[in-house]
């Protein structure tokens, strides 16, 4: 919390700037305007266009230097897809992505390869992403071959510093990948990844694939090399909790959309999509203090809708409670809610309602289950939440109390607090 | 469904239509772009030392002067409505189906074809069964007692199969079976429609012949991928639900090992029907594969053409086939 | 069970406890050894593992990879091929034995009295047969009905698991199905004969945060509803602390530390425990600078560390006097009642470490 106040001032001048992002604070690293990309659908012999998959569906958002962003969301939310795109492993179908001021949405292979020296991407499969043929000091040393850079003190000496420099021992370098446990090689892709000392440095899932125990190690890793290099990371997961421990900021994803962008503490302590509400206390914690019925966990009912066909209006309007019609309709922008909080929704939790008009509809109401209550008590709970926003003209305290009935991980903080400045 | 079945005939049709096509370039343009002329081409009808009339003849009949669409027209014509050829004394009819007139012999091609598919058939399905049911046995076997003496020497067999020549194998068992031991002394084929137990007792060497070398390939393969089946997750649910060893490896591992199989097998089925020329040579059986040899070695290029086309035509039958029993199958291919 | 006793290693709870004691309970496993030959040497994936479980009550079983947890459950439903495992020590499932028992009665009591759910639903689902099919197939080995009655019922286990229309979706393919609705299949699959005992190995490792959530939910549900008494097998302590009565700690083959999940949870007393919570990022706690990693990597099965297995990796091995952590096992033994430990460490310098420099860091 004392981060989250902390940060309040340095954020208030870039309230309300169109992508909510830091207008006076340092040019962004890199730049995403509207990023789309489609993945098409063809049938029949002819190869003809039946549709899309719509993997990301205009996406905006800075990375400042220095800072670690985070982008979560569960499969098929295009967190991947996006990671591709900023690196330009994928072409974008539309948008902008600019590193440095400069637009490298539609660069050719040759022009990006000087680039991909600042740009460097970790993988999630440490097995899969080293080749098993080549020692472990051809594979670091690959960046230097491809970009003919020779180091100062030549390829070998310098790959064994980096390996020194991720924690492995300089005499692994003749060393084959299959030697090395899944935490090791996970050392040795960053090494790669570092080699050219890259200023932004991509990782998707990093340390999805390890054990408890080695997770650890590597994002404490990637945490020091950071303070050491001055790296700036985007990092992409699932897990919410390593998320959090990562991050500065976080953007949460749900079907090719951005559905929230806020600093780590704000999101956690006052999430305003309900998504990001659903997501959070979702996450098991190991504290069996809190289980069974004892904890108000919000079940989404069903699955996430197909990216080929995405529902209309607000993504998340099929399986949110709270949605009204006009979410049917209408997507609700990216708007700053907070200082340094951005959602897009109408109705968001801890924060003026934005269409205080519409009610709840029924449908809406069963599209969660509380957790250990019974069905007609979560009706009941819904309706209370419901009257509490339509009947307030809510003060953004308020907004954020209404809730506590639903709410665990929001209400254990006070967001009122940080939140009450941030009314303008 | 229905428009994957559709689909399939559709691009099934459309290919034949591009093997026609590639036949009639393979024998008609490349030697053009080879730099052969007309005359050179025609020549190759009627043989050596053919008098020019004989050559102009063909030209004319073949409409060798004119463009190659045109040419290609004719060609398809032919197949559908036949075609007729005045060359000789008397006027000559191809009936449809056209595959050709052998204007060497003043014969067609398709009733010489069609009057030889029954042998090859006959060797061709026979062998099919055999090989099938031995090698899938022997396969599934070896799998599920891997390691075993059983399986050491099953797959050493099978090795050797896979290894020897089929001419070889053939002669081996034609001079031990036949000349040695004189079991089958006069090894004729004999009609199916007249005879079946004959047909049957005369057909046995060359089908075991035949079925030697792919019952090894296909004892190895199924060996494969019984393993790899056996290892998958869902035969491990399969067990945990309680079924009978028996019925897990039938019911739930054999169908998918298998399954691979069949677009090999449609392959070599399919190959086969085209004429199993070395089987009918060693066995001296006038299938097509025989009489594409004697086309080839009498540079008949209409009988070589003919038996060509067919055979391709048995191939694109075949792989249709394959992939409506694929559908079949596998829900994912029929309901993607 | 005399050689149990006698042995120095993992007695369990039922320390001297005959074999009519481990038989009173509803699952009771015996220094429970599963040894595999394999070119390298022998791999000893479970090396003396003892636990119960009550009707009605959850097992977690926690551990990384290769410590053996997986291996345990697949021991118990008797999966292991009998060519390829050397299998030794008793499960006892209400009153019966398995190891000793033919693997045709083990085959009756699978899928009928214990069944399990794996981590991956796609590949654990035949793809060729429709998810109707294959709960049909199950619910027909073990009750002697025609196909409409177990269609019937599988429809009506489809129905219970929270699957929209089940009669349409009964004749579905699992590629058909999405993860979360996959798993639910699964589970209907397991349970159509009603199992007493259900082993469920990593069932939400494979699925989204919102999907598991729904999956430990209904796997909760389902164990009220029928009184099963289940074992859940996950990497996960988050996951255990959703739903397991008592967990097991296992490390290189064996267990390391026994107990009820809020004595585990609270009181830990093997440093790998340790280890492990201060490993994770914890959502519920205000956030922590840095994580507290176990160093090293998890040892090889076929040449486990002398003494103590956690020994290279622990940051307390010297606490022990005269070497004893690289020299002697330590047994599992009880610290408070039902609280099991296998550690060198004396009682007091493990309250000592835990309260001093383990506790506030988490």
């Amino acid at each position: 919390m004392t981060e989250l106040t902390k940060k309040i001032p340095e954020q208030e001048s870039g309230a309300g700037s169109a992508s909510g992002s830091d207008s006076s604070g340092p040019e962004p690293i890199l730049k995403v305007t509207g990023l789309v990309k489609h993945f098409p659908i063809t049938k029949g012999v002819l190869k003809r266009k039946v549709g899309a998959v719509q993997a990301v569906d205009g996406l905006s958002f800075d990375v400042r230097p220095g800072e670690t962003l985070g982008v979560v969301g569960e499969s098929g939310c295009g967190k991947s897809t996006m990671g591709r795109l900023i690196t330009r492993l994928l072409e974008p179908t539309g948008g902008k992505v600019e590193f440095e001021g400069r637009d490298i949405t539609h660069l050719s292979a040759g022009a990006l390869r000087p680039m991909r020296r600042d740009i460097q991407m970790i993988f999630q499969d440490p097995y899969g992403s080293l080749n098993p043929r080549h020692t472990i000091g051809g594979i670091v040393s690959t960046p230097f071959k491809l970009q003919g850079i020779e180091p100062e003190g030549g390829v070998k000496k310098e790959v064994q510093r980096l390996l020194e420099l991720v924690g492995l021992s300089p005499e692994h370098y003749n060393r084959y990948p299959h030697e090395f446990s899944g935490g090791q090689r996970q050392r040795i892709g960053i090494a790669r990844a570092l080699a050219l000392n890259p200023k932004l440095v991509v990782a998707d899932e990093p340390v999805s694939a390890l054990d408890v125990s080695i997770q650890a190690q590597v994002v404490n890793l990637l945490d020091d090399l950071q303070d050491e290099l001055g790296l700036t990371y985007v990092i992409i997961a699932h897990d919410l909790s390593v998320i959090r421990h990562v991050s500065d900021r976080i953007a949460v994803m749900y079907l090719g959309k951005i559905v929230e962008l806020a600093d780590r503490a704000s999101l956690y302590t006052s999430p305003k999509h309900p998504y990001t509400k659903a997501l959070l206390s979702a996450v098991p914690v190991p504290d069996p203090s809190r289980r069974g019925g004892k904890s108000d966990r919000i079940l989404l009912k069903g699955d996430v809708p197909s990216p080929i066909s995405p529902p209309g209006g607000c993504r998340f309007h099929t399986r949110c409670w709270k949605a009204t019609e006009i979410c049917g309709t209408t997507e609700p922008p990216l708007i700053q809610l907070a200082p340094g909080h951005q959602a897009a929704c109408h109705h968001p939790e801890n924060a003026p309602d934005q269409r205080p008009q519409d009610t709840v509809s029924v449908a809406a109401r069963e599209t969660v289950e509380l957790a250990g209550e019974t069905p007609a008590e979560s009706t009941e709970k819904a309706e209370s939440t419901e009257e509490a926003e339509s009947t307030e003209k809510p003060a953004p305290g308020d907004a954020a109390s209404s809730d506590t009935a639903s709410d665990d991980v929001a209400s254990d903080a006070p967001s009122q607090d940080a939140e009450g400045p941030a009314k303008e | 469904m229905a428009a994957y079945i559709i689909r399939r005939v559709f691009a099934a049709v459309l290919l034949l239509l591009v093997v026609s096509a590639v036949t009639f370039a393979i024998f008609f343009l490349v030697p053009r772009l080879g730099g052969q002329t007309t005359d050179s081409l025609a020549a190759q009808y009627v043989g050596k030392g053919a008098d020019p009339a004989a050559i102009a003849a063909i030209k004319a009949n073949l409409g060798l002067e004119d463009p190659l669409y045109l040419q290609y027209w004719h060609f398809i014509k032919a197949i559908v409505v036949g075609a007729e050829y005045n060359f000789g004394p008397n006027p000559s009819v191809c009936n449809a189906p056209c595959f050709g007139y052998s204007f060497k012999t003043h014969v067609e091609v398709w009733p010489e074809i069609v009057q030889r598919i029954p042998v090859t058939f006959s060797l061709a399905i026979g062998a099919a069964v055999i090989w099938v049911i031995s090698g899938v046995a022997i396969g599934v076997l070896s799998a599920l007692k891997r390691g075993s003496i059983f399986d050491r020497l099953t797959m050493g067999v099978a090795l050797a199969g896979v290894s020897l020549p089929m001419f070889f194998t053939g002669l081996v068992s034609l001079a031990l079976f036949s000349f040695h031991w004189t079991i089958w002394e006069n090894l004729e084929f004999v009609p199916f429609s007249e005879n079946p137990g004959q047909w049957a007792w005369n057909l046995i060497l060359p089908w075991c012949t035949l079925a030697f070398l792919y019952s090894a390939l296909y004892a190895r393969l199924t060996r494969a991928g019984m393993l790899e089946t056996m290892g998958e997750d869902y035969i491990r649910t399969a067990r945990a639900k309680g079924l009978k060893e028996r019925k897990v490896v039938v019911k739930h591992g054999l169908r998918a090992a298998l399954t691979p199989l069949v677009t090999i097998f449609g392959m070599d089925f399919a190959l086969l029907l085209g004429g199993a020329v070395i089987t009918e040579r060693v066995f001296s059986f006038q299938g097509m594969g025989a009489y594409a040899i004697q086309g080839v070695t009498k540079s008949d290029l209409p009988i070589v053409m003919g038996v060509t086309l067919v055979a391709a035509f048995f191939i694109v039958f075949c792989n249709l086939l394959v992939d409506l029993v694929y559908a079949a199958i596998d829900p994912r291919v029929r309901l993607s | 069970m005399s050689d149990v006793s006698k042995t120095d290693t993992d007695a369990g709870p039922a320390g001297g406890e005959s074999s009519e004691g481990a038989a009173r309970k509803f699952l009771s496993v015996r220094d429970l050894r599963i040894h595999f030959d394999t070119d390298d040497g022998l791999v000893k994936s479970v090396d003396g593992v003892s636990f119960d479980l009550e009707a009605g009550k959850t097992l977690g079983i926690v551990g990384e990879s290769g410590s053996g947890k997986s291996v345990t459950s697949l021991g118990i439903m008797g999966l292991h091929s009998s060519e390829r495992a050397r299998i030794s020590g008793e499960i006892w499932l209400d009153g019966e034995e398995l190891i000793g028992a033919g693997p045709e009665r083990v085959r009756q009591l699978r899928g009928q009295k214990m069944s399990m759910i794996f981590q991956d639903p796609l590949s654990a689902l035949h793809p060729y047969y429709s998810i109707g099919a294959q709960i049909v197939e199950a619910y027909r080995v073990h009750n002697k009905v025609d196909k409409k009655t177990a269609k019937t019922r599988a429809v009506e286990m489809l129905d219970r698991v929270g699957i929209p229309e089940p009669a349409r979706r009964y004749n579905d393919y699992p590629h058909q199905f999405s993860g979360g609705m996959r798993q639910r299949a699964m589970i209907a699959m397991s349970l159509v004969n009603n199992p007493e005992l259900l082993i469920a190995d990593e069932p939400t490792t494979a699925l989204d945060v919102t999907v598991q959530a729904q999956i430990l939910d209904l796997i909760r549900d389902l164990q009220k509803e029928f009184r099963s008494a289940v074992v859940i097998i996950t990497h996960d302590l988050g996951v255990v602390a959703e739903i397991a009565d008592d967990l097991l700690v296992m490390y290189a083959g064996r267990c390391i530390e026994r107990g009820s999940s809020e004595k585990v949870f609270y009181q830990p007393q093997h440093p790998y425990t340790w280890g492990l919570l201060g490993s994770m990022p914890r959502i519920d706690r205000e956030q922590t600078d840095r994580l507290v990693p176990v160093k090293g990597t998890p040892p090889s099965l076929i040449n486990v560390p002398s003494g103590c297995a956690f020994h290279p990796r622990c940051p307390y091995a010297d606490v022990p006097k005269d070497n004893l952590t690289r020299t002697e096992r330590p047994d599992l033994r009880e610290i408070t009642d039902g609280h099991f430990s296998a550690c060198h460490m004396s009682r007091a310098e493990r309250e000592k470490i835990w309260t001093e420099e383990i506790a506030p860091k988490l």
